[in-house]
Protein backbone atom coordinates (compact mmCIF):
# COMPACT_ATOMS: atom_id res chain seq x y z
CA UNK A 1 0.00 0.00 0.00
CA UNK A 2 1.41 3.35 -0.89
CA UNK A 3 -0.09 6.25 0.99
CA UNK A 4 1.23 9.76 0.57
CA UNK A 5 1.40 11.80 3.78
CA UNK A 6 1.83 15.57 3.52
CA UNK A 7 3.80 16.99 6.44
CA UNK A 8 3.40 20.56 7.75
CA UNK A 9 6.47 22.77 8.19
CA UNK A 10 6.55 22.38 11.95
CA UNK A 11 6.82 18.58 11.76
CA UNK A 12 9.44 18.42 8.99
CA UNK A 13 12.33 18.10 11.43
CA UNK A 14 11.00 14.56 11.99
CA UNK A 15 11.11 13.74 8.29
CA UNK A 16 14.49 15.19 7.36
CA UNK A 17 12.63 18.24 6.05
CA UNK A 18 10.61 16.19 3.58
CA UNK A 19 7.24 17.75 2.72
CA UNK A 20 5.72 14.42 1.82
CA UNK A 21 6.58 10.90 2.94
CA UNK A 22 5.16 7.50 2.14
CA UNK A 23 3.45 5.20 4.57
CA UNK A 24 1.29 2.11 4.68
CA UNK A 25 -1.61 0.97 6.79
CA UNK A 26 -5.33 0.37 6.45
CA UNK A 27 -6.41 2.70 9.23
CA UNK A 28 -5.15 6.05 10.46
CA UNK A 29 -3.77 4.46 13.61
CA UNK A 30 -1.85 1.91 11.53
CA UNK A 31 -0.45 4.66 9.32
CA UNK A 32 0.69 6.68 12.35
CA UNK A 33 2.41 3.61 13.82
CA UNK A 34 4.07 3.00 10.47
CA UNK A 35 5.28 6.60 10.24
CA UNK A 36 6.72 6.35 13.74
CA UNK A 37 9.01 3.48 12.72
CA UNK A 38 10.81 5.73 10.23
CA UNK A 39 10.23 9.11 11.88
CA UNK A 40 10.53 8.60 15.62
CA UNK A 41 8.86 11.23 17.72
CA UNK A 42 6.21 12.05 15.12
CA UNK A 43 3.50 10.06 16.84
CA UNK A 44 3.83 12.05 20.06
CA UNK A 45 3.14 15.24 18.09
CA UNK A 46 -0.08 13.76 16.73
CA UNK A 47 -1.42 11.84 19.73
CA UNK A 48 -1.71 12.82 23.37
CA UNK A 49 -0.83 10.74 26.45
CA UNK A 50 -4.13 8.86 26.21
CA UNK A 51 -3.36 7.90 22.62
CA UNK A 52 -6.10 10.18 21.26
CA UNK A 53 -5.72 12.55 18.36
CA UNK A 54 -4.53 15.93 19.63
CA UNK A 55 -7.29 18.51 19.59
CA UNK A 56 -5.32 21.10 17.66
CA UNK A 57 -3.84 18.83 15.01
CA UNK A 58 -6.03 18.34 11.94
CA UNK A 59 -5.65 15.22 9.82
CA UNK A 60 -7.44 14.74 6.53
CA UNK A 61 -7.78 11.60 4.41
CA UNK A 62 -8.47 12.53 0.79
CA UNK A 63 -9.62 15.98 1.91
CA UNK A 64 -12.02 14.78 4.61
CA UNK A 65 -11.39 15.62 8.25
CA UNK A 66 -10.79 12.31 10.05
CA UNK A 67 -12.92 13.54 12.95
CA UNK A 68 -15.92 12.88 10.70
CA UNK A 69 -14.60 9.48 9.62
CA UNK A 70 -14.06 7.73 12.92
CA UNK A 71 -10.89 9.48 14.05
CA UNK A 72 -8.02 7.09 14.59
CA UNK A 73 -10.12 4.19 13.28
CA UNK A 74 -10.74 5.99 9.98
CA UNK A 75 -10.10 3.55 7.15
CA UNK A 76 -7.32 4.33 4.72
CA UNK A 77 -7.35 2.88 1.22
CA UNK A 78 -4.45 2.19 -1.07
CA UNK A 79 -3.37 5.33 -2.90
CA UNK A 80 -5.01 7.65 -0.37
CA UNK A 81 -3.49 11.02 0.41
CA UNK A 82 -3.25 12.11 4.02
CA UNK A 83 -2.61 15.74 5.01
CA UNK A 84 -1.57 16.89 8.48
CA UNK A 85 -2.15 20.54 9.39
CA UNK A 86 -1.77 22.06 12.85
CA UNK A 87 -4.79 24.15 13.76
CA UNK A 88 -4.47 27.89 13.37
CA UNK A 89 -5.90 29.08 16.67
CA UNK A 90 -5.28 31.22 19.70
CA UNK A 91 -6.78 34.22 21.44
CA UNK A 92 -6.70 36.18 24.60
CA UNK A 93 -8.43 33.45 26.64
CA UNK A 94 -5.98 31.75 28.97
CA UNK A 95 -6.38 28.12 27.93
CA UNK A 96 -2.73 27.30 28.58
CA UNK B 1 11.10 43.10 11.04
CA UNK B 2 7.81 42.96 9.20
CA UNK B 3 7.67 45.10 6.10
CA UNK B 4 4.10 45.50 4.93
CA UNK B 5 2.04 47.69 2.59
CA UNK B 6 -0.25 50.26 4.18
CA UNK B 7 -3.29 48.77 2.41
CA UNK B 8 -2.66 45.42 4.09
CA UNK B 9 -2.44 47.05 7.51
CA UNK B 10 -5.69 48.88 6.78
CA UNK B 11 -7.32 45.61 5.69
CA UNK B 12 -6.38 43.83 8.94
CA UNK B 13 -7.61 46.73 11.07
CA UNK B 14 -10.88 46.95 9.11
CA UNK B 15 -11.43 43.21 9.60
CA UNK B 16 -10.74 43.48 13.33
CA UNK B 17 -13.19 46.37 13.64
CA UNK B 18 -15.84 44.57 11.58
CA UNK B 19 -15.71 41.44 13.76
CA UNK B 20 -15.44 43.27 17.10
CA UNK B 21 -16.29 42.16 19.79
CA UNK B 22 -15.39 38.74 18.43
CA UNK B 23 -11.76 38.09 17.55
CA UNK B 24 -10.97 38.40 13.85
CA UNK B 25 -8.37 36.21 12.19
CA UNK B 26 -6.71 35.60 8.88
CA UNK B 27 -3.58 35.21 6.84
CA UNK B 28 -1.55 37.30 4.41
CA UNK B 29 0.11 34.94 1.96
CA UNK B 30 3.27 35.58 -0.01
CA UNK B 31 5.72 33.70 -2.22
CA UNK B 32 7.47 30.85 -0.42
CA UNK B 33 10.76 31.98 1.08
CA UNK B 34 10.18 35.61 0.06
CA UNK B 35 9.05 36.98 3.45
CA UNK B 36 6.81 39.44 1.58
CA UNK B 37 3.16 39.62 2.64
CA UNK B 38 1.11 40.13 -0.50
CA UNK B 39 -2.29 38.45 -0.60
CA UNK B 40 -4.80 39.29 2.11
CA UNK B 41 -6.95 36.30 3.08
CA UNK B 42 -9.42 37.04 5.90
CA UNK B 43 -10.77 33.90 7.53
CA UNK B 44 -13.91 33.10 9.47
CA UNK B 45 -13.36 32.64 13.20
CA UNK B 46 -15.11 29.31 13.66
CA UNK B 47 -15.07 29.87 17.43
CA UNK B 48 -16.95 33.20 17.08
CA UNK B 49 -15.62 34.23 20.45
CA UNK B 50 -14.42 37.46 22.01
CA UNK B 51 -11.47 35.60 23.49
CA UNK B 52 -10.62 32.73 21.13
CA UNK B 53 -10.14 32.15 17.43
CA UNK B 54 -9.76 29.08 15.30
CA UNK B 55 -9.91 28.45 11.56
CA UNK B 56 -12.53 25.84 10.67
CA UNK B 57 -10.70 22.62 9.75
CA UNK B 58 -11.99 22.47 6.17
CA UNK B 59 -11.38 26.20 5.63
CA UNK B 60 -7.84 25.53 6.81
CA UNK B 61 -7.34 22.72 4.30
CA UNK B 62 -8.72 24.84 1.46
CA UNK B 63 -6.47 27.73 2.50
CA UNK B 64 -3.32 25.60 2.47
CA UNK B 65 -4.25 23.99 -0.86
CA UNK B 66 -4.88 27.45 -2.30
CA UNK B 67 -1.53 28.74 -1.07
CA UNK B 68 0.14 25.60 -2.39
CA UNK B 69 -1.41 26.16 -5.82
CA UNK B 70 0.12 29.65 -5.83
CA UNK B 71 3.49 28.58 -4.40
CA UNK B 72 2.74 30.67 -1.33
CA UNK B 73 3.12 30.30 2.39
CA UNK B 74 1.44 32.18 5.25
CA UNK B 75 3.76 35.17 5.78
CA UNK B 76 1.47 36.89 8.27
CA UNK B 77 -1.00 35.17 10.58
CA UNK B 78 -3.11 37.85 12.23
CA UNK B 79 -5.81 37.98 14.84
CA UNK B 80 -7.35 40.57 17.07
CA UNK B 81 -7.74 40.93 20.81
CA UNK B 82 -10.87 42.84 21.64
CA UNK B 83 -10.38 43.71 25.31
CA UNK B 84 -6.71 43.14 25.94
CA UNK B 85 -3.41 44.37 24.57
CA UNK B 86 -1.94 43.42 21.23
CA UNK B 87 0.49 40.98 22.81
CA UNK B 88 0.50 37.18 22.39
CA UNK B 89 -1.23 35.34 25.20
CA UNK B 90 -0.06 31.96 26.53
CA UNK B 91 -2.77 30.45 24.36
CA UNK B 92 -1.40 32.23 21.30
CA UNK B 93 2.05 30.85 22.03
CA UNK B 94 0.81 27.29 22.66
CA UNK B 95 -0.91 27.12 19.32
CA UNK B 96 1.60 29.02 17.18
CA UNK B 97 2.57 26.38 14.65
CA UNK B 98 4.06 28.25 11.70
CA UNK B 99 7.69 28.90 12.60
CA UNK B 100 8.32 31.21 9.64
CA UNK B 101 5.26 33.40 10.05
CA UNK B 102 4.96 36.89 11.46
CA UNK B 103 2.23 36.79 14.08
CA UNK B 104 0.39 40.11 13.95
CA UNK B 105 -1.88 41.17 16.76
CA UNK B 106 -4.41 43.95 16.46
CA UNK B 107 -6.18 45.24 19.54
CA UNK B 108 -9.58 46.90 19.25
CA UNK B 109 -9.92 47.40 22.99
CA UNK B 110 -9.88 51.18 22.75
CA UNK B 111 -12.44 51.99 20.08
CA UNK B 112 -14.08 48.68 19.16
CA UNK B 113 -15.70 48.79 15.75
CA UNK B 114 -15.24 52.53 15.35
CA UNK B 115 -12.48 54.53 13.70
CA UNK B 116 -9.86 55.68 16.10
CA UNK B 117 -6.74 54.42 17.85
CA UNK B 118 -5.83 50.76 17.58
CA UNK B 119 -2.76 48.75 18.43
CA UNK B 120 -0.99 46.63 15.81
CA UNK B 121 2.19 44.80 16.69
CA UNK B 122 4.10 41.92 15.16
CA UNK B 123 5.97 38.98 16.64
CA UNK B 124 7.91 35.87 15.77
CA UNK B 125 6.83 32.92 17.89
CA UNK B 126 9.25 30.02 17.60
CA UNK B 127 9.47 27.04 19.98
CA UNK B 128 7.52 28.88 22.63
CA UNK B 129 9.59 32.06 22.46
CA UNK B 130 8.05 35.43 21.60
CA UNK B 131 10.21 38.02 19.88
CA UNK B 132 8.58 41.34 19.06
CA UNK B 133 9.67 42.97 15.83
CA UNK B 134 9.39 46.34 14.15
CA UNK B 135 6.52 46.86 11.73
CA UNK B 136 7.59 48.97 8.76
CA UNK B 137 4.57 50.23 6.86
CA UNK B 138 5.28 50.97 3.23
CA UNK B 139 3.39 53.35 0.98
CA UNK B 140 0.35 55.46 1.63
CA UNK B 141 -3.03 54.11 2.53
CA UNK B 142 -5.99 55.91 1.05
CA UNK B 143 -7.60 55.68 4.50
CA UNK B 144 -6.76 57.99 7.35
CA UNK B 145 -6.85 56.74 10.92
Amino acid sequence: MAIEVRIPTILRPYTGEAKTVEASGDSLTAVIDDLETRHPGLRERLLDEDGSLRRFVNIYIDDEDVRFMGGLQAPVSDGASITILPAVAGGSADLG
Amino acid sequence: MLEIAAELVAAMVAHARADHPDEACGVIAGPIGGDRPERFIPMVNAARSPTFYEFDSLDLLRLYRDMDDHDEEPVVIYHSHTATEAYPSRTDVSYASEPHAHYVLVSTRETGSDEGPYELRSYRIVEGQITEEEVRVVGQSSRTE
